[in-house]
């Protein structure tokens, strides 16, 4: 009988840290797919970020760094510049990449560098248990915005794909999110994307994940999914912010 | 073959690193390391290599982790208030065991502090280049020749013992220009680094750079492996020049350029009958503890002279137990310690008035 479904290689066969319900577990598989997909395994370094996903590098078959918080699109630039025919991609939260790391993230665009960032925007801080992040929406309640996100107090949440969208440098820059199955679809369809256009040396390429965080927001996995339909997807609308086409070369 | 030329240290310092076989350079403006930059920018483009302006001194490390950890022979250069910026960098760098230099052209502190040489970024290199227990290789030229010669040394030493290296120059190396014999290294033949993250090409297990170890006693075998290392660094490579140090009753200890200075006035108190020698650590870490050691035979009084208010002069007192008296004079960044200052000092000592 041939095997219908199996897990892909690039992806170890372990068991994650994470929690039950958090769609880590789901983007991972689909860069891992992509990269088996691509036949690119053995010339992918994955850039893990500081954050719940800093243990990555024990789950992707292919050689992995991990970066200080923020700055792994500078190290997976360091990389692609030593490496200029690898496939490199950096896996950071919201936190990681547009707190901390907002200059190195912004930069490495601005470059037309020519990897591929994986952003999981789940709106909070996990590894630390739940703090504001930078993409918190406004009114949600955190560890560290007990009464809710006063945007008058705290600033408003930064839509990161349409920021990044207005720089040169960048190849696409597309939304997408994993709370149903054509959606997750669409998800391993951008990625795979995104990977196709860095071997074709196009430039920057970001896939942000609109993502939940069940344990943080105090909800079952199905109804963060919920929340995340309601809340997330009105103020960080699905779509392709930047696309620069499959023909335009760098 | 070698050829000798007049150029400026910063130049110098970046061709010597470019036929060490360096070809990436990361780095982000800063007075008064500037002219090294520019060199890399000038000349890296033409013979394949990689030059490139980071948004911060923190992303230009980063760079330089990436690079390195890929397998590359990766530098940055910066000056004091960069290398602050950067010991987040060093400190993953020295936690995952990656290879690579940085040059700190040292410039006064503390905050802004200001353009002219100072010596003040001493305890930050050899005690504190980022949080956690590690060292970092520290080379302290003091000619622009030695500092030539340091950095393929420095890029050696580094992929030997999977650590970062730092040449400690300061903005008078930096700036000043001096005849300097470069010499032909060929095609440097780069060691074998397996350990690398460049892509697996599906022939081994994947490798992994990394700090994080979860489970303490992982991580504190790991450390101990690092501090292992460490001693047997202490015990190869420790480097230091002797002058006029072999029957000298009064060694005055001075490292990078302040030793000039230094070896000018232990000159003329020799001239003046007075049994002094100038003792100049090459590595700062390791501290050449023997060369201390060995000096305190002879020496009864120690005196440190630096451009900062007194750091090497601790190790120099641990170095030798404080079994002699170890005396210390100095200036702040900018301000150059005079060969007559430092005779006045040995005299004075000499004296018996210290």
């Amino acid at each position: 009988m041939a095997v219908q479904f199996h897990r892909p290689h690039a992806l170890i066969d372990t068991p994650t840290h994470y929690c039950p319900g958090c769609p880590h577990g789901i983007v991972h598989r689909l860069v891992a797919e992509s990269i088996d997909e691509l036949g690119v395994e053995g010339k992918t370094v994955g850039i893990a970020p500081v954050g719940c996903s800093v243990t990555a590098y024990n789950y992707f078959n292919c050689d992995m760094i991990q970066a200080p918080h923020g700055r792994a699109p500078a190290v997976a630039t360091g990389v692609k510049r030593a490496l200029p025919d690898s496939l490199v991609f950096s896996y950071q939260g919201d936190g990681d990449l547009i707190a901390i790391g907002t200059a190195e993230a912004v930069h490495s665009a601005t470059r037309g560098e020519n990897i591929t960032i994986i952003f999981i925007n789940n709106a909070i801080y996990g590894m630390t248990g739940g703090q504001m992040a930078p993409t918190s929406l406004p009114g949600q309640v955190t560890q560290t915005t007990p009464y809710g996100r006063d945007v008058h107090y705290s600033g408003y949440p930064i839509r990161v794909c349409e920021l990044l969208s207005t720089l040169d440098g960048v190849a696409l820059a597309q939304r997408v999110t994993i709370d149903t199955v054509p959606h997750v679809r669409e998800a391993k369809k951008a990625i795979k994307k995104a990977f196709e256009y860095q071997l074709a040396g196009k430039g920057f390429t970001i896939v942000e994940v609109v993502s939940s965080c069940p344990t943080n927001w105090g909800l079952s996995p199905v109804d963060a999914l919920q929340w995340l339909r309601d809340n997330m997807l009105p103020y960080y609308p699905l779509g392709v912010y930047k696309d620069i086409g499959e023909e335009a070369a760098k | 073959m070698s050829e000798r030329v007049l150029m400026k240290g910063n130049e110098a310092l970046a061709e010597a690193a470019i036929r060490a076989g360096c070809r990436h350079f990361f780095g982000y403006p800063i007075t008064p390391q500037t002219e090294l930059a520019a060199y890399m920018a000038k000349k890296m483009p033409k013979i394949g290599g990689v030059y490139l302006q980071a948004e911060s001194e923190v992303a230009a490390v980063n760079m330089v982790q990436g690079a390195a950890a890929a397998g590359a022979r990766a530098m940055t250069s910066t000056s004091s208030p960069g290398i602050s910026l950067k010991t987040e960098g060093i400190s993953y760098m020295a936690g995952a065991d990656v290879p690579c230099l940085i040059v700190n052209v040292q410039r006064g502190g503390p905050g802004l502090g200001g353009i002219q040489p100072s010596q003040a970024d001493y305890w930050q290199a050899t005690r504190a280049l980022g949080h956690g227990d590690f060292h970092v290789l520290v080379f302290a030229p003091s000619t622009i020749q030695e500092m030539v010669d340091l950095v393929a040394l420095a890029f050696d030493k580094a992929d030997q013992y999977r650590m970062p290296a730092m040449i400690l120059a300061d903005g008078m190396l930096g700036q000043m220009m001096e005849p300097v014999e470069l010499r032909d290294m060929g095609d440097v033949q780069l060691p074998e680094k397996p350990w690398a993250a460049c892509g697996h090409q599906n022939k081994r297990k994947h490798n992994i750079i990394n700090s994080l170890y979860l489970q303490a006693s992982e991580l504190e075998r790991l450390v101990k492996e690092r501090f292992a290392r460490y001693e047997t660094i202490k015990a190869e490579e420790q480097r230091a020049e002797r002058y006029l140090c072999d029957d000298a009753e009064i060694v005055v200890v001075a490292f990078g350029a302040t030793s000039r200075v230094v070896k000018a006035a232990v000159k003329e108190a020799r001239a003046q009958g007075i049994k002094a020698g100038c003792l100049r650590p090459i590595t700062l870490w390791p501290f050449p503890v023997d060369a201390m050691r060995e000096a305190a035979k002879t020496a009864k009084h120690f005196l440190t002279v630096e451009m900062n208010m007194g750091q090497m002069v601790d190790d120099v007192k641990l170095s030798i137990d404080c079994s002699r008296p170890v005396s210390f004079f100095g200036h702040t960044g900018g301000v150059i310690p005079e060969p007559g200052e430092v005779l006045a000092q040995i005299q004075k000592i000499a004296g018996g008035k210290e």
